[in-house]
């Protein structure tokens, strides 16, 4: 029997291809469907489930505790790793992914590591830990359902928090039989207890189970890890080796921080008041215990990041919990979907922390891809100033910035700037201003109805003839003859 | 928390920056505003030296060029008055932008004097005017879009609605994903086109499926592109800026 539906195309995507994957995704029906009716019930069901709060109470408390976790990084990291090494964790640091995937490596060789179980980790795809693992000959399963998927379909994630969110219910359905041989169904319930089955039996047989970290908390030394699958809890307890993976900015000052952090991460995420589980790892397994990992390892990434430190405005984009609310209310990455931003963060999170990542040579056409239509700010649990970081790294690109992006000023060209210059000049220049605006008025029968790519779709819009300076002279001057008539 | 705008008594005279796409493209929809302020008594002083608000520039990333237009218009405006404009994103640039873009420059006192003052043309016909409107036009089903710079960056997602209820022959419908961004976002449309022509392309058919036989907006780039896309079409939904609307039925 052959299906009607093909799951997407294996295809490999760039940030450098940014106009060319948004043009295919704006061409494929099913991409459109999927991610408008995805995004429009993440929409609902986050605004329902704020229904009764003080939102913007909240959303400033989590702004908060961010920020002072931001201002203290330092310390708290060193409390942090004093706090895991007396709970018996063994703390790791690295600078770069390369660095941190090589730690992970060496975990697992001297374990004789052949297969890794992993938990939901966007600090692993950001440095291409599973790749790194397979040429080390580990296996790494993905045991997120979503990751499940995606990694069956050889793609990377198109959503940072539902990764196969580009997948409807008949393209599952046929990578798992493809892949998997399961029966072809649109029952969602079959779909998942198979793929429960056969994830069950590779967590008994895994050496090394890997997880990323939502908050750690440097008082306490606990890892915190937030789930709905209970695949984050059977990665973190059933191998003999757990070890967990983060970027440096996760960490928070007290364990009483967490809770306004996971209110607004779960509902601001998925719509939900709370996650099926809630995980809080405090260290391997204690003599006289009977379960949990023999070894506990936590893998600290910093890879760019120090960097973004470094800097009062761009240090917000640490903030993020990595809730997703702004690619779920962003109405570009709803019409182009994850994959077409060609990086590990998609959305308006991913424009202005990717350029950081990779370099701007690399994303310089991510921060523009943004109407600065202000919903995910509106939406950003810990009130991060999205639009304005867009804007801070659009002056990067074409080198009007402070100049510490890696790749400031590549997009800085003699055309665009001569045309500023040239605004300014006018704009700064009110006589040639009023006479270069009526020019173009009485001579709008001569200007090009074609202005590019914007008459494809749209009519192209005329001077009127006459400006507003001369309508209002006009006024003026027919309002103080009737104020003079006797 | 988010701060509460506290609103003077109307005041005599007011100063009116008509921003660069009004003055270009849509000079009929700025002497309107200007006809409905001074229909409520409240006299209007227009500077003719006044240019563009800076904005292409500073989205653009261009912010040392942005920063010599947005310190030109400062000098526009020297008595106390408010200042109106018939834009929510040329007016949340002057509001919100200008005090940052200017801060650490000579400038700086008075870009933060300038942005107290600026108002939103809706924003003060209803909070500051008190607007009371008698409708004389024909009955019609309109569909209000308001810039994603006024909901958001200023705050005025009521205000233009608020008029439009006033007028008894106007049956306001709403589209779906009314808050949703119609595409234009300056330069974005530009850059983007074709993210820009997909979004512009939802918003049509939102604010056609609601039925309206019009949709208003109280900014001239959504204007252009809303518009501009159901000319394309040859759809018969037209568009129009707010104020000439309002000048329209009620004069």
């Amino acid at each position: 029997m052959n299906s009607p539906v093909q799951p997407s195309a294996v295809q490999t995507y760039t940030p450098r291809e940014f106009h060319r994957q948004a043009h295919d995704a704006l061409g494929n029906p099913q991409i459109r469907a999927n991610f408008r009716k995805a995004m429009d019930g993440l929409m609902s069901k986050r605004r329902d489930v704020f229904d009764d709060w003080d939102l913007e109470t909240l959303r400033d408390l989590g702004a908060n505790i961010r920020l002072r976790a931001l201002a203290k990084l330092p310390d708290l990291l060193e409390q942090l790793e004093a706090n895991c090494q007396a709970n018996g964790i063994r703390v790791h640091w690295a600078e770069t992914g390369e660095e941190a995937c090589r730690i992970i490596g060496e975990i697992c060789a001297s374990h004789g590591a052949k297969s890794v179980i992993k938990g939901k980790s966007m600090v692993s795809e950001e440095m291409h830990l599973n790749a790194h693992l397979e040429a080390a000959g580990i296996e790494a399963l993905e045991s997120d359902l979503g990751e499940y998927l995606v990694q069956l379909n050889e793609q990377t994630p198109s959503h940072i928090i539902m990764p196969a969110i580009h997948l409807n219910t008949d393209e599952i359905s046929e990578i798992l039989h493809q892949k998997t041989g399961t029966e072809r169904s649109r029952d969602v319930d079959y779909m998942t207890a198979a793929a429960r089955a056969q994830l069950r039996e590779r967590f008994m047989a895994a050496d090394v189970g890997v997880s990323g970290v939502n908050f750690a908390v440097a008082e306490t030394g606990t890892l915190c890890l937030v789930e709905n699958e209970g695949n984050g809890r059977m990665t973190t307890t059933v191998p003999p080796v757990h070890v967990a993976v983060t970027g440096i900015e996760k960490v928070v000052e007290h364990l009483r921080d967490v809770p306004p952090l996971y209110a607004l991460l779960t509902r601001s995420a998925t719509g939900q008041h709370v996650t099926t589980y809630f995980n809080m790892i405090s260290g391997p397994r204690k003599s006289g215990e009977h379960d949990g990992p023999q070894e506990v390892h936590l893998v600290l990434v910093d890879s760019g990041r120090s960097n973004i430190y470094q800097d009062d405005e761009l240090l917000d984009t640490l903030r993020c919990i990595r809730c997703g609310a702004c690619m779920n209310h962003c109405p570009v990455y709803t019409r182009v979907g994850g994959h077409t931003y060609g990086t590990t963060y998609p959305g308006p999170i991913g424009s202005i922390l990717s350029p950081h990542l990779m370099g701007l040579e690399e994303t310089k056409d991510l921060p523009t891809a943004s109407s600065l239509c202000g919903a995910c700010g509106e939406v950003c649990p810990v009130k991060i100033p999205i639009p304005d970081l867009l804007v801070r790294l659009r002056r990067e690109a074409v080198g009007e910035g402070r100049g510490n992006v890696p790749g400031a000023g590549v997009k800085r060209t003699k055309k665009e700037v001569v045309a500023w210059k040239s605004f300014q000049w006018l704009a700064t220049h009110p006589a040639a201003w009023r006479g270069g605006t009526a020019v173009a008025g009485k001579l709008k029968a001569l200007l090009p109805s074609r202005l590019g790519p914007w008459t494809d779709y749209r009519v192209a819009p005329k001077p009127a003839g006459t400006t507003l300076h001369t309508l209002v002279k006009r006024h003026q001057a027919s309002q103080s003859s009737e104020e003079t008539r006797p | 928390m988010t701060p509460v705008k506290l609103y003077p008594p109307k005041p005599d005279r007011v100063y009116f920056y008509g921003t660069c796409l009004v003055d270009l493209f849509y000079p009929d929809a700025g002497l309107d505003g200007i006809r409905l302020l001074e229909r409520e008594g409240v006299a209007v002083d227009f500077p003719q030296d006044q240019t563009c608000c800076g904005q292409p520039a500073y989205t653009s990333g261009y912010q040392d060029e942005a920063r010599a237009v947005a310190a030109a218009q400062l000098d526009l405006f020297p008595e106390p008055w408010p200042i109106i404009v018939p834009s929510g994103s040329c007016g949340g640039m002057m509001r919100t932008h200008y005090p940052k873009l200017l801060a650490g420059t000579e400038h700086e006192a008075r870009a933060k004097e300038v942005a107290a003052r600026v108002y939103e043309l809706t924003e003060f016909l209803v909070h500051v005017c008190h607007l009371k409107l008698e409708d004389h036009g024909q009955p019609e089903k309109v569909a209000m879009h308001t810039s994603c710079s006024a909901r958001r960056e200023m705050g005025l997602a009521e205000t233009g609605p608020a008029l439009l209820a006033q007028l008894d022959g106007v049956e306001l419908v709403e589209q779906a994903r009314a808050s949703e961004c119609c595409g234009f976002g300056g330069t974005f449309s530009v850059r983007h086109p074709e993210v820009s022509a997909a979004m512009v392309e939802d918003k049509t058919q939102a604010i056609e499926a609601a039925g309206a036989e019009r949709f208003v907006t109280s900014d001239c780039g959504c204007l252009m592109n809303i518009a501009g896309r159901f000319e394309h079409q040859r759809k018969a939904v037209q568009g129009e800026h707010i104020a000439s609307y309002l000048w329209r039925r009620t004069s």
